[in-house]
Order: C-alpha cells, then sequence, then structure tokens
C-alpha cells in the first residue's frame, strides 16, 4: 500500500491560451483507489486522459511503475478503463466485448474463453453472453464495460464518471459492488465523479480539484473533517460560510458578536471566512445556553429529513442565515417551530478559519 | 387546421395515388381499351428483346453500385478521418454532378471515348457505346448521392468506441474492422440501394450513350414515344416499379437503424495528423475531382468548339439554340420558370404539409396515409411518374384534363417526383421543435398560425431555404418525369438537351446543359451567401453566447 505506483509531476495541459490543468503533481500508492472529484470544467476528466495517454499534456512527466510513460501512446500504457457512455462495441456481444482486448494480444482460443468465463462470474453476468450491448440495462452494460476493462489484468484502472448515467438505486447499489471488486483485485484505481458521496463513499484517497488545480489530497474523514480551503469547505457537504473579521488575539468578529477560535495565524484586521458544518452547532432554548462563542438567533423554517431536522436560522445581531442540524429526538425536546427564539453555541474546536483576499 | 390536413392529403391523391392507379389500370387493357388482366405482361415476358433489358437493367445497377459506393466511401473516409487540406473544396466539386442532368456526362463521354473521341485510344478497343458508357456516367452521376449518405454515417462515429479500441490494443487494421465498418453498415447499405435505384431507373444516360444496349428506361420511352405502345409503356414501368419500390423499402428500414445507432453520448471524432494517410488520402481526393471537374470540361468546350473535330476554334455558335431543334432559348427560360414555380409552390406544400402531419391532433387515418404517400415518390422513378401523369391527366373523362400540356402540369409533376427528400427535410426540422409550443400557444391564447409564423418558421428558415433549392435545382436538371409531359409551348432546357443530342446535335446539347449547370450552380452559391445572411438573423438563438 505504501508503494509509489504513479508519480505525476507538474503536469500542465493547455488549450488554446486556456489551462485545463495547471502544474499538477500527485503521487498514487499500488492497490489504491483514488478519486479525482470536482465540479464540471475543474479538470479531473482531462487528467484521466493525460494518465491514459488519450490527450498528451503539454508539460509534465507520468511515471507508471517506475517508468516514464509521459509521451507513449495509450496502446504502449497498461490501464484499462471504463467510459462514461461505456462505448461498448455495438455490434458484438457481451462476450465479444469482453473479450476484444484479449484477442488483440492474440491469447489462445481456450485461454480467452476461460478468461471471459471467470469475468463473467466476477461480474456475475454469465448468463448473459450472447446479449448485445442494447438488449442490456444500464447497469449491466457498466458491468460489461468493467469486465471489458479488467480482462487483460491491467496494472492501473480508469473510470470516467462511471456510475453517473444509472438512475439513483442502481448506482448505490453499482459503488459498493465496484469498491468491492476492486479489494479483492486490489487493482489500482483512479475514478473521475463530481459525485461527493460516491468519492466519500469508495475512495481511499480523494483529490478534489477545482480550475485545474487541487485543491486538497485527503482521506475522505480529512477531506469532510479538514477542509484544507474555502472551496472544499463548500464543495464538500454542507457548511455555514460566515465572513467575519480577524480581532487582536485568537477572536474573530462576525455575526453581529464576537467568537473565540483555537488557533488563529492571521493579523488582526484580515478578512476571513468562519465554516462551520451544521451538526457542530449546539443550539437550546433562548437564554438556557451561555458562556463563550454563544449567539442569539430565530428560527426562519424547519426541514424535516427523517433522522434529523435541518434548522434554518437568522442570527438576531447582523441577520445572517446559518443551518443547524437537530437530531429528531433532541428536535422534539426543544419544541421549536417557526419564530421560536434560541441560543446556539459555536465550539471553538470546531470552528475552520480560511482567509480571503481583501 | 384539420381542413388544411385534407387539402394537402387530396393533393397527393391526386398528384400520385390517382396516377399511379390510371397507370396500373392501363398495363391490363388492350390498345382499345378493353380489360385483358395480365395479357400483357404474358406478352412482354415472351418477348426476349425485352425480358433482355430487365438483365441489361440489373448488371449496369449492380456494377454502378459496386464502383459507386467504393468510390464514394474512400472519399467520405478521406473527408471524415483525414486532415487532409482543402475538404470543403473537395466536398463541393463532388457534389457538381447533381447539378446537371444526367445526360450531360453522356455527351462528356461521347467526347472522351467517342469514334472521334480525344482519348478513345485509352479504352482500348471497345466502343463507349453500351455497357462501359453507361455504367461511367451513372457513376458519375449517383456520386453525390452516396457521399452524402455514408460521410453522415461516417461523421455520427462515437470517439470514446475509438478510445475504448485503443486502449485495449487493437490494430489500426482491427478498428477499421470492427469499430469503422460497423458503424457505418447501415449508411453503406442504405448508399447502395439509392445508387442502385438510381442507375436502373435513370434514362439520361442510357439514352445519350447506350447505343443498342436497351435498359428498362430507355424501353419505356421507345414504347411510348417510339412506337405509342401506352399500354406496353405501362407494362415496363410496373416492371420497372419493383426494383425502385424494393430499394425504396430497405432504404427505409435501414436509415430507421442508423438513427438508432445514434447514441446522445456519443462524443464527436476527431481525427489526429497522419502525414502518410494523410497525403495518401489527398492524392485520392485530387483523382476524384479530376474525374468530375474533368468530365464537365469536357462538356464546356464541346459547347464552345465551332465544329468538332474539324474546327477547333472556339466561340459560342454552339448557343445558337433557336437555329436548332428542341424549343431554343425559349425552353431555357420555361426551365427557369418552371423551376421557380416549383421551388416556391412546391416549398409551401411540402412545408405546410409536412407541419400540419407533424403537429394536427387526430385524423390517425388520414395522417397515416399522408406519411405514406408523402415517402411514395422516392420509390416512384421519375418516367413512371410521367407516364401515369399521361394516363390520368389525358384522359378525356377527367375533370382535370385541362392541366394537361401546361406549365402547371410540369411543376405538379416535378413538385410530387421530388416530394419525399423534401418533405423529410422539413419533418427532420420540426421534430428537433419542442412538442410543447402549440400548448403554451394555447395556454395563452394564440392561435395556432401565430406560433407558425413567429416561432415555427423563423426556427426552420434554414431548413425551408434547403427545401426550395432542392426543388429549384432538382427541376432544372430533372427530365424522366417531364419528357412525357411538355408541349410545343412548354419545352424545357433539359428536355433541349435530349432532343438536340437525338438529332445528333451534340455540341448544342453540351452548351445547353452548361447553361444548367451554370444556372443551378448560381442558385447554390446564392443559396449559400444567402443562408449565411439569414442564420445571423434568424438563428442566433443557436449559439450559447450572444454575439
Amino acid at each position: 500500500m505504501t508503494e509509489t505506483f504513479l508519480r505525476i509531476q507538474g503536469l500542465t495541459k493547455l488549450f488554446g491560451s486556456f489551462a485545463a490543468l495547471s502544474d499538477i503533481s500527485l503521487t498514487v500508492f499500488e492497490g489504491e483507489f483514488v478519486c479525482f472529484l470536482g465540479p464540471s470544467g475543474c479538470g479531473k476528466t482531462t487528467l484521466l486522459r493525460a494518465i491514459a495517454g488519450l490527450d498528451i499534456q503539454t508539460q509534465g512527466t507520468i511515471e507508471q511503475d517506475g517508468k516514464d510513460i509521459s509521451v507513449l501512446p495509450p496502446a504502449q500504457r497498461d490501464f484499462g478503463i471504463v467510459f462514461q457512455s461505456y462505448a461498448l462495441f455495438p455490434n458484438l456481444t457481451v462476450e465479444k466485448n469482453i473479450a476484444y482486448g484479449l484477442e488483440s494480444r492474440r491469447h489462445q482460443r481456450v485461454e480467452i474463453r476461460k478468461r471471459v468465463q471467470e469475468l463473467l462470474t466476477l461480474v456475475d453476468l454469465a448468463d448473459q453472453v450472447e446479449k448485445y450491448p442494447a438488449q442490456l440495462s444500464g447497469g449491466q452494460q457498466q458491468r460489461v464495460a468493467l469486465a471489458r476493462a479488467l480482462a487483460t489484468s491491467p496494472g492501473l484502472l480508469l473510470l470516467d464518471e462511471p456510475l453517473s448515467a444509472l438512475d439513483a438505486k442502481v448506482r448505490a447499489h453499482l459503488r459498493l459492488e465496484i469498491k468491492e471488486l476492486q479489494r479483492r483485485l486490489k487493482v489500482t484505481t483512479i475514478m473521475v465523479t463530481h459525485d461527493q458521496e460516491e468519492a466519500l463513499t469508495m475512495a481511499d484517497r480523494i483529490v478534489v480539484m477545482n480550475q485545474g488545480v487541487i485543491e486538497q489530497v485527503g482521506t475522505p474523514e480529512e477531506i469532510y473533517a479538514q477542509p484544507a480551503t474555502e472551496f472544499v469547505a463548500e464543495f464538500i457537504g454542507t457548511m455555514n460560510l460566515v465572513p467575519v473579521q480577524a480581532l487582536p488575539g485568537s477572536e474573530y468578529s462576525g455575526l453581529g458578536a464576537r467568537f473565540q477560535v483555537n488557533h488563529n495565524e492571521l493579523p488582526a484586521g484580515s478578512h476571513a471566512a468562519l465554516a462551520i458544518r451544521p451538526e457542530d452547532v449546539q443550539i437550546d432554548q433562548a437564554g438556557k445556553a451561555a458562556g463563550e462563542n454563544t449567539i442569539q438567533a430565530k428560527v426562519d423554517d424547519l426541514e424535516y429529513l427523517g433522522a434529523f431536522v435541518r434548522v434554518t436560522l437568522v442570527a438576531s445581531g447582523d441577520q445572517t442565515r446559518l443551518q443547524v442540524d437537530v437530531s429528531t429526538n433532541r428536535f422534539s425536546e426543544l419544541s421549536l417551530s417557526a419564530g421560536s427564539e434560541v441560543s446556539i453555541v459555536l465550539p471553538p474546536e470546531r470552528i475552520l478559519i480560511y482567509p480571503r483576499p481583501d | 387546421m384539420r381542413l388544411f390536413v385534407v387539402v394537402i392529403a387530396a393533393y397527393l391523391v391526386v398528384a400520385l395515388a390517382l396516377p399511379l392507379y390510371a397507370m396500373l389500370s392501363k398495363s391490363m387493357l388492350d390498345p382499345d381499351g378493353l380489360f385483358i388482366g395480365l395479357a400483357n405482361y404474358v406478352a412482354y415476358f415472351r418477348t426476349p428483346a425485352l425480358v433482355y433489358s430487365i438483365k441489361n437493367s440489373l448488371f449496369v445497377g449492380v456494377l454502378t453500385t459496386l464502383i459507386t459506393v467504393t468510390i464514394a466511401f474512400l472519399l467520405a473516409y478521406a473527408l471524415t478521418r483525414s486532415r487532409m487540406p482543402a475538404k470543403p473544396a473537395f466536398k463541393t466539386i463532388a457534389m457538381i454532378p447533381i447539378l446537371v442532368p444526367s445526360l450531360l456526362p453522356g455527351i462528356a463521354l461521347i467526347y472522351l471515348f467517342g469514334r472521334q473521341g480525344l482519348i478513345n485510344g485509352m479504352l482500348f478497343g471497345h466502343d463507349i457505346y453500351g455497357p462501359i458508357g453507361i455504367i461511367i456516367a451513372e457513376v458519375f452521376f449517383t456520386l453525390p448521392h452516396a457521399l452524402i449518405i455514408i460521410t453522415t454515417a461516417l461523421s455520427i462515429a462515437d470517439a470514446r468506441l475509438y478510445e475504448a479500441a485503443i486502449s485495449l490494443r487493437a490494430s489500426r487494421t482491427r478498428i477499421f474492422f470492427t469499430v469503422t465498418i460497423p458503424g457505418v453498415r447501415y449508411g453503406l447499405i442504405s448508399a447502395a440501394f439509392v445508387v442502385f435505384t438510381l442507375a436502373v431507373t435513370d434514362f439520361g444516360a442510357p439514352k445519350v450513350i447506350g447505343g443498342d444496349f436497351n435498359v428498362l428506361a430507355t424501353d419505356i420511352y421507345k414504347q411510348v414515344i417510339g412506337q405509342q405502345n401506352f399500354s406496353m409503356g405501362a407494362v415496363v414501368s410496373v416492371v420497372l416499379l419493383i426494383p425502385a419500390g424494393l430499394a425504396f423499402l430497405v432504404d427505409r428500414i435501414v436509415q430507421k437503424k442508423q438513427v438508432a445507432l445514434l447514441s446522445t453520448r456519443a462524443v464527436a471524432l476527431v481525427p489526429s495528423r497522419h502525414r502518410r494517410f494523410d497525403n495518401l488520402m489527398l492524392g485520392y481526393a485530387i483523382i476524384v475531382s479530376v474525374f468530375i471537374v474533368g468530365m464537365i470540361s469536357v462538356c464546356q468546350y464541346a459547347a464552345l468548339v465551332k465544329f468538332y473535330p474539324y474546327d477547333l476554334s472556339l466561340g459560342f455558335t454552339n448557343y445558337q439554340f433557336d437555329l436548332m431543334d428542341g424549343g431554343g432559348w425559349d425552353s431555357y427560360f420555361n426551365s427557369i420558370e418552371m423551376a421557380t414555380y416549383t421551388a416556391v409552390f412546391g416549398t409551401v406544400l411540402v412545408f405546410c404539409g409536412a407541419y400540419l402531419v407533424e403537429k394536427a391532433q387526430g385524423l390517425g387515418v388520414v395522417r397515416g396515409a399522408f406519411q405514406f404517400l408523402a415517402m411514395l415518390p422516392m420509390a416512384v422513378p421519375g418516367l413512371v411518374l410521367g407516364l401515369a401523369y399521361i394516363f390520368f391527366f389525358n384522359s378525356p373523362t377527367n375533370p382535370l384534363n385541362f392541366l394537361y400540356h401546361t406549365m402547371a402540369i410540369l411543376v405538379i409533376s416535378t413538385i410530387t417526383h421530388f416530394y419525399t427528400v423534401s418533405h423529410l427535410t422539413a419533418t427532420t426540422a420540426l421534430k428537433q421543435m419542442d412538442a410543447q409550443f402549440e400548448s403554451v400557444a394555447a395556454s395563452l391564447k394564440q392561435p395556432f398560425y401565430r406560433t407558425f409564423f413567429r416561432v415555427t418558421i423563423p426556427v426552420c428558415t434554414p431548413a425551408i431555404l434547403d427545401i426550395s433549392i432542392y426543388l429549384f435545382v432538382n427541376a432544372m436538371t430533372t427530365v424522366s418525369a417531364v419528357v412525357f409531359l411538355y408541349s410545343p409551348h412548354t419545352t424545357l432546357a433539359s428536355v433541349a438537351v435530349l432532343n438536340m443530342d437525338d438529332a445528333g446535335d451534340i455540341a448544342p446539347a453540351a452548351a445547353m446543359g452548361m447553361m444548367i449547370f451554370y444556372t443551378a450552380a448560381g442558385v447554390k452559391i446564392l443559396h449559400y451567401l444567402l443562408s449565411r445572411g439569414i442564420e445571423a438573423k434568424t438563428q442566433a438563438w443557436r449559439s450559447a453566447v450572444p454575439t
């Protein structure tokens, strides 16, 4: 797991004068499942295609398994790929699609049949051999594409938004299946996705990208609990972001109040964003909570989401809106309704501060 | 709205269904008008000379199909899959044959390979009059049709399929046979059938350069014009309907499958640079272009040479059409008049018809029948349609008899002859529009015609322009249907080419053919300039960024 498998250094890709990737450096370890996550146009697919050799980078190097593959054509690299559209050959049966890469490498016919059988069992499609892609459901097509990509036992599996064309239920199911398969085969895998839930549930490590640069690399827990930048904080999960200004000491002013944080490196007077997740805000009936980082607010709206209730508050100080998640049990204890006056506490250890340009 | 549907459906019944019915029944009458069942057919199949024409037609059709589809595929491949320079120029040159009557390549071949031809030695003693000449002329004539179909098929390829194949380490040859060919197979089949139908039903080329090599199309003409044997003409027409109808059916089925191959998630393929391959393709495109431009240039040369091969000085003596048979300059202006009427009335009729069929509610049976009738002209060769019109409109009992020998009947027959492609163009454009527009308009209490004029027509302007140009150009070049229908007052340029050639005035025939070419080309250029202006005005909404 600690063996470096893929080393990307100083990768830049220009389309005309537009930089789709600027100076990307990244290391992927052997057997790891890495997700490239970001909004559309952030460069994640461009990065994947550069790794595959389908779009060669303008600058920078890529090393795979100790070998410099920077300028090699796709056919001389070692990977399998699944596209968003699957790109199954419409005129070939499931069996022929999966065998396609094996035939290119002149394997024995018996060997090919055996390998195809193995793969069909692996993706649970043994009874669909003779069908054509158009006769399969979206989820089945996806699994054929996966089997085709894995047929030649590549060292690297590339997945380009493999689940985005499926409906929600199939997607959730396949998410588990792919993850399970990857763990079993221990194949180093890179998946591109814009769906953070997918990335959080599947990846060992997530690479969050925005506008051609990497914002943060980390485990799902790190990305969620310790977003490195304001972009990551806003992009992953739900986050309250409040404009604040640094005061001397570890204090900030904002929301019409003063806040204590655990550490502060910003000079007094500089602008910043205070970030806190809805589930980290403590809520109580008006006047009950006291002490540092407590402010008064008024309930504006309630959204019942099953296990918890998302409460939208308006801070009494400066009318800023905040979202607070309250477990259903706690919610009934508090007996909140629109218009209720409440006190909320923003625990210092849960507050994140991101500098903003002045 | 329903009333309009019925009116336009009625037009197709009168202009298409009834004449065809008249022809079918005529084929079962003896010269005195008595019903004799299939006796004419029996007589036909007992005449060896006539049956021989079936064989000849098939021979010409099959060979032309093989050659044209091969040439067109390679050219389409060069245009879509290489990065050779000057693609628009090659594409334009390849479309030239559409702008001339099918008689013209025949005339060019006479000048090239005829008894006193410029390079007749290259045939090594073979005679250009006959199958060789017909096939070369038909290849010239059918090439653009095949090229359009195959280019479309090649350009809808999904780049991801190629990337998947490359990733799986398939060789270029393997990718060609497992991805490229399967992707265009329906296009190839469709092109083959279209070419076959055109080659079998064309009458211009075999007329000019066929010599003693009889084919079905020339038989109809000879039976009717030469021997005034209308019943037998009708029988041959029905025989000719069979391959054409068959080809049409196959084409319809295959076209649907081709459309189904189109995935909305497909990513367009951008060819990469391969110097050797690109040069090879460029060389090929140049050869094809030389063939096409060469044929046209020979015609122009023929038209300008004073008296080939004795006086090779150039001049405009051959343009003194008024001194020849065939109707003189009047026929040229008649053609322009006829083409203009066809374009104007035809476009209105076709577009309204397509609109009503797409948008009208209810009247399922009428609309179904309308769709069928709109597709039918594709399966009816021009000669057959023309003959059917004689039977129907020349009948003294027909209240529409007054149309016979008028400009109107030429216009009606031409609109009907070219109805299908125009209808498909209009339908495709209309299908791209949201089906809810009419509902929105209704909810806003606007009558349907307001939406029609304010939204539908502006959105469909490019298609409307395409249809009118298509009709105009075809009306200029067509010979087959109108050859039976013109009168001494309504002679046409294309028919004049035929008649002058028939009378041995080949050079003036070439000159008139070139007049048609220049007119059609001029209109095309005008269309190009016009559509650029109009698109800027009515199609601004198509671009994502405001201009």
